[in-house]
């Protein structure tokens, strides 16, 4: 537990000694603040059905843009030889970078709460439980893209290659729900269960389910695993 | 200390080490030499635990690379070739989280601190951010990181490359003085550093050992020549026919030096000492002698005869 705490404040704090970090929260922060306030405002909509639906689209660039360079960025300066010459074993390099990560997005979670706080100061029925249905919903979203993109880092040393990988993997995962109607009927059951969108638009609609939890839950483990296998595969 | 059995690594078709056996004994500075290429860095990165074993095994005391790996890395502190370093950090936070990453913490950091920097004459520079600090420095850092925990081993991969002539030196006597209390491991492609430093000097070529000893050792022994140089006011022709007489004796050089006097280089082995048989030679010829010394085969030549010839013992 301590190596993993002590790589994941250094990443942490590494994110805000560079201005990538920033300028990919403001754009997080601007993309959602006009997606929140065009129902409220047009349409005097109290509600976050838009926003919710939007992140997820949101976080197709936004989560490989933060994990891109978690790994892929040791592996091109060298520095992995030194993390993996220190007594720490390569799944708690790959918890520690995959917790630092998470916790950016985390803070641009954080920063998006002025939206429903906006809601519940000056909207009326406001449904605080799908508020916070949708908030995990999007954290378990984020937990799952993270471990996508740490993966997709820890197979190269270039961060735009990471990126690239990180981006068609979630891609793929994304649109299965868009793609079931092209798929035999047979199979759509399948197809579905492993679509991102249909398990996060399950919590967001305040459905917390074991399936759903389970789903992300082996997402997550089946990615870091990965990661933390190329990495070892990698002293071969 | 350090007991290498039968290591192998493959790069996919490449054997870049090839079954090599050596031990290395506690307290000693060893010098790992080759060309470019000729498997120092693997070595180093298996021993580190970086790299696993394609075939052999390492035993550091009494643990091994292959089940004790992280015992083993907490007792190395390890500079790799390329210096890696965070430089968006400062000294101090990249130390720190390099202690902290060794289980130094609280008032065991302070110590190992400051004896670090001390030590590593990084004193000015503990509060610039890495990328600010010159190659001098940024090696110094490289070196702190790998003392930071105290190790009991130091494995340096190529320490001074890219350095200038001063830098060279204040790194080289940094590391002379860590020598004095620790185990280390030196790897180079330059033989005078390991001249200057190391106790014992193994030579690996296209990923094995050729060569291994002393530096007199590897003069003595590897190179399996002696020179003897004669001056004499005899004729380059009269030289010549010494080795008719005396066949041991090869001439390799024979040159005009003052009026009427030559100097002639002759190479033998040293199993078979001619000095003898060529001195009673030039009495009985009663010729003038001049100069009648013995030349060392220097540690450049043996290094080129085992590595470029690919002289084997």
């Amino acid at each position: 537990m301590h190596y993993i705490k002590t790589i994941a404040l250094k990443e942490f704090t590494s994110f805000f000694k560079s201005p990538a970090a920033y300028m990919v929260l403001i754009g997080f922060l601007l993309i959602t603040g006009w997606f929140f306030a065009n129902p409220l405002f047009l349409i005097n909509q109290s509600d976050l059905r838009t926003l919710f639906s939007i992140i997820p689209t949101i976080f197709l660039i936004f989560i490989p843009a933060i994990t891109m360079g978690l790994v892929s960025k040791e592996n091109n300066n060298g520095t992995i030889e030194l993390l993996s010459t220190m007594p720490v074993k390569s799944s708690e390099i790959v918890l520690g970078k995959f917790i630092a990560g998470l916790g950016l997005i985390c803070v641009g979670l954080l920063l998006s709460l002025i939206h429903p706080i906006t809601i519940m100061l000056i909207g009326t029925n406001v449904d605080a439980g799908a508020m916070f249905s949708g908030y995990l919903g999007l954290l378990l979203l984020a937990a799952g893209y993270s471990a996508i993109g740490l993966f997709a880092s820890c197979l190269t040393k270039n961060q735009i290659i990471a990126f690239i990988i990180s981006f068609v993997i979630i891609l793929f995962f994304y649109i299965l729900d868009y793609a079931l109607i092209f798929i035999p009927p047979a199979m759509s059951g399948i197809f579905q269960y492993l679509s991102i969108n249909y398990h996060f638009s399950n919590i967001a609609k305040g459905v917390i389910d074991t399936r759903n939890l389970i789903y992300f839950g082996s997402m997550i483990y089946a990615f870091l695993f990965l990661a933390s296998t190329t990495l070892d595969l990698k002293k071969r | 200390m350090i007991r290498l059995e039968n290591l192998v690594k493959d790069y996919g078709t490449v054997r870049a080490v090839n079954s090599i056996d050596f031990e290395i004994n506690e307290g000693e500075i060893l010098g790992f030499l080759g060309p470019n290429g000729a498997g120092k860095s693997t070595t180093l990165k298996m021993i580190t635990c970086y790299l696993n074993p394609t075939a052999g095994n390492i035993h550091v005391g009494k643990y091994n690379v292959v089940e004790n790996s992280a015992e083993i890395r907490s007792m190395i502190g390890y500079l790799p070739e390329t210096n890696p370093l965070y430089t968006e950090m400062t000294v101090y936070d990249y130390l720190k989280y390099v202690a902290t990453m060794r289980n130094i913490k609280g008032k065991e950091f302070n110590t190992a601190f400051k004896r670090t920097i001390d030590k590593c004459g990084l004193k000015e520079v503990v509060a610039k951010p890495i990328h600010t600090l010159s190659k001098g420095f940024k090696q110094r850092v490289g070196l702190a990181q790998a003392i930071i925990h105290n190790p009991r081993i130091l494995i340096l991969d190529e320490p001074t490359s890219g350095l200038d002539p001063n830098q060279i030196v204040e790194i080289r006597e940094l590391i002379k003085e860590l020598g004095k209390e620790k185990t280390v491991v030196l790897s180079s492609h330059i033989l005078q550093e390991v001249q200057a430093l190391c106790d014992r000097i193994i030579i690996i070529n296209r990923g094995k050992i050729v060569a291994d000893g002393s530096q007199a050792d590897l003069t003595e022994d590897y190179s399996n020549r002696a020179r003897l140089i004669i001056q004499v006011d005899a004729s380059q022709e009269d030289l010549t026919k010494i080795s008719g007489v005396i066949p041991s004796a090869k001439l390799v050089s024979c040159k005009s030096i003052l009026d009427g006097f030559n100097e002639a280089v002759f190479e033998y082995t040293p199993t078979n000492d001619v000095r003898k048989e060529i001195y009673n030679y030039i009495k009985q010829q009663d010729w003038t002698l001049l100069e009648f010394h013995r030349d060392y085969i220097s540690l450049e030549e043996v290094f080129r005869s085992l590595t470029i010839e690919g002289g084997n013992r």
